[in-house]
């Protein structure tokens, strides 16, 4: 059976113990993180870096110990043992400056029904020694025409950008944002990534997590994949996705044709369909083709792809889960 | 800005949102003055006696209303309104941000104190057109007085139950819970001379009972002296502080899930 590139887990030890350049600064750094509740322990030594400027995926199963991780670097919940470092603060201490700095979307939250979007907006700009100007902020995540309306009448999507809108009013350096687009349709998605890209370019930092892997691979620069309390895969979604040509091949054979030569030895052969994880997708496919031209016959339903992350994920996420207890 | 003035800033949007839910605010409005109406009818406006005299029914339900107008807008609309922050993800929210918590709690207390006041302005004007009641004047110090210490008291009591709230679905059900009963045995609502002793013994432990005396003494227009009670007053506040420390121990800015 494929398995993801064995380059990923070792991404994780080398970008720990080769220090970053000096020139990329850290906007969190995170070490020995630990977090236990009673005899469940959630979060079970765990290191990161993300540096300024960056847009950093956080991706897990339910239970993976995420939300943990993330709410104790928004300074909500204690940490058990470890350091945190968040713009050179500890978030444990809830100090008035570092908040100044970070902006938190968080995932459910409601705002005032009776207010408007504009003055929701108004009354968080209080809260900021540097905020945007409220138009600004609306404009920045599409909410513009809706300034005048009362939140209780906004549709789904319209309250997650108010949300979005208060998390970015204070013109953070960090942005933490919990799973912005759920509930979203496709074009709000979209906008909402290009929102994202949008912030990526003023050169602020995101901490997203997210359910959506297509999400983290079109917006993320880097990937973190928790499970049980653990860091299991750290790279850039291309990184993680294997940068050396690894490609499933896909296609249909009933049997009933004759055996195709060659088929490596890890195909899977399920149901009348071939899959075959391979780093040498034109070694392993030129026989094939070769074969079914001579025998003048198609291979029906043929695909050549990249894994995608989602693939990977589910892959590392499968087998991190079997190896530990 | 200064935590003040993020305060006041607060009480401005906890107003605005008030007014903008009508319902909500025509009730607030109106209730002690249907209780004063209904119960002024129920038991007939007759004369009652009191320290020094007697008066009339409504001088009676004028004051314990105006007791329980402080009552029923700090202590049940700051632990409604608080549980509800709560559960909805607001208070979290609010946390994340650079307003201080206690410009975040200041700001609804104080909303809830002065909706408190102008129930009091209401329900005494009221009283004083329609049944001729006696407003108090050489004792106005000792009403204010006994108005605003059971305002902070009664709020930081809301906040202390809000805190024991499991949901914003169980807010109704709790806060009126642990309220309802204690008002019809504390001399709010219907006059305890034949209530059997140990009822008022029991009623003594409690906040409420001393809230009304407080504020009917210094509405008893035979009253000699000033009006001041520091000994029930003084009950009062020992229960707003230790609501108070309660609070601070176990309060929580997260919906409980």
């Amino acid at each position: 059976m494929w398995s993801p590139p064995c380059n990923v887990g070792s991404t994780v030890t080398t970008s720990i113990a080769a220090p970053e350049p000096p020139t990329r600064e850290l906007a969190i750094r995170v070490r020995g993180l630990r977090r236990s509740y009673g005899d469940f322990e959630a979060v079970r030594g765990l290191d990161l870096d993300i540096h300024r400027g960056e847009v950093f995926a956080l991706l897990g199963p339910n239970g993976a110990g995420k939300t943990t991780t993330v709410e104790i670097i928004e300074g909500y919940r204690p940490r058990s043992a470890g350091e945190v470092t968040v713009l050179g603060f500890d978030p444990a201490l809830g100090e008035r400056a570092l908040r100044e700095r970070v902006g938190i979307v968080l995932q459910e939250t409601v705002a005032d029904q009776y207010l408007t979007v504009l003055e929701m907006v108004q009354m968080f700009t209080g809260y900021f020694p540097h905020p945007l100007e409220p138009q600004e902020a609306l404009a920045l995540v599409g909410l513009s025409e809706q300034a005048g309306t009362r939140v209780r009448r906004l549709s789904g999507g319209q309250r997650r950008r108010l949300d979005v809108a208060l998390g970015i009013i204070g013109d953070p350096e960090l942005l933490f944002l919990d799973e912005p687009t759920t509930g979203f349709d496709p074009n709000a998605r979209r906008e909402a990534w290009d929102m994202v890209r949008g912030l990526r370019s003023l050169g602020k930092t995101v901490l997203l997590t997210t359910h959506y892997l297509d999400e983290a691979q079109q917006l993320a620069d880097r990937v973190g994949i928790m499970a049980r309390g653990r860091l299991i895969a750290l790279g850039t979604p291309d990184e993680l996705m294997g940068t050396g040509g690894a490609a499933i091949i896909e296609f249909e054979f009933g049997g009933s044709e004759g055996t195709p030569p060659e088929l490596p030895a890890n195909a899977i052969v399920e149901q009348g369909r071939v899959v075959i994880h391979t780093t040498e997708p034109t070694r392993v496919l030129a026989p094939l083709v070769a074969w079914a031209a001579a025998a003048g016959r198609e291979l029906p339903g043929l695909r050549v792809v990249r894994p995608s992350l989602e693939d990977v994920y589910l892959e590392l996420v499968a087998r991190a889960e079997e190896m530990t207890p | 800005m200064s935590g003040l003035r993020l305060a006041l800033r607060q009480v401005g949007y906890e107003n605005r949102s008030m007014r903008r839910n009508p319902a909500s605010a025509f009730f607030t409005a109106i209730f002690p003055l249907i209780f004063l109406v209904v119960f002024t009818a129920v038991f007939g406006n007759r004369e009652i006696p009191v320290e020094g005299g007697t008066t009339s029914m409504a001088t009676y339900y004028v004051a314990s209303i105006a007791a329980y107008s402080v009552i029923n807008a700090c202590y049940t609309n700051v632990a409604m309104n608080v549980a509800f922050a709560q559960d909805l993800g607001q208070l979290k929210r609010l946390r994340g941000t650079p307003l201080p918590a206690w410009a975040l709690l200041g700001g609804k207390v104080l909303h809830a104190v002065l909706i408190g006041l102008v129930l009091v302005v209401i329900v005494a004007a009221f009283g004083w057109v329609f049944y001729g009641v006696d407003l108090p004047t050489r004792t106005l110090p000792a009403a204010l007085l006994a108005l605003a210490v059971g305002s902070a008291a009664f709020a930081a009591m809301g906040i202390a139950v809000a805190t024991i709230v499991p949901n914003s679905d169980a807010a109704p059900a709790v806060v009126n819970g642990i309220m309802l009963p204690l008002t019809f045995i504390s001399d709010l609502f219907i006059p305890m001379q034949s209530a059997p002793e140990w009822l008022t013994t029991f009623a003594s432990l409690f906040p409420l009972r001393h809230m009304a005396i407080a504020v009917r003494t210094a509405f008893n227009p035979f009253e000699s002296g000033l009006g001041y009670e520091p000994m029930h007053l003084a009950i009062v506040a020992a229960w707003g502080l230790a609501a108070a420390l309660f609070a601070s121990r176990y309060f929580r800015w997260e919906p409980r899930r």
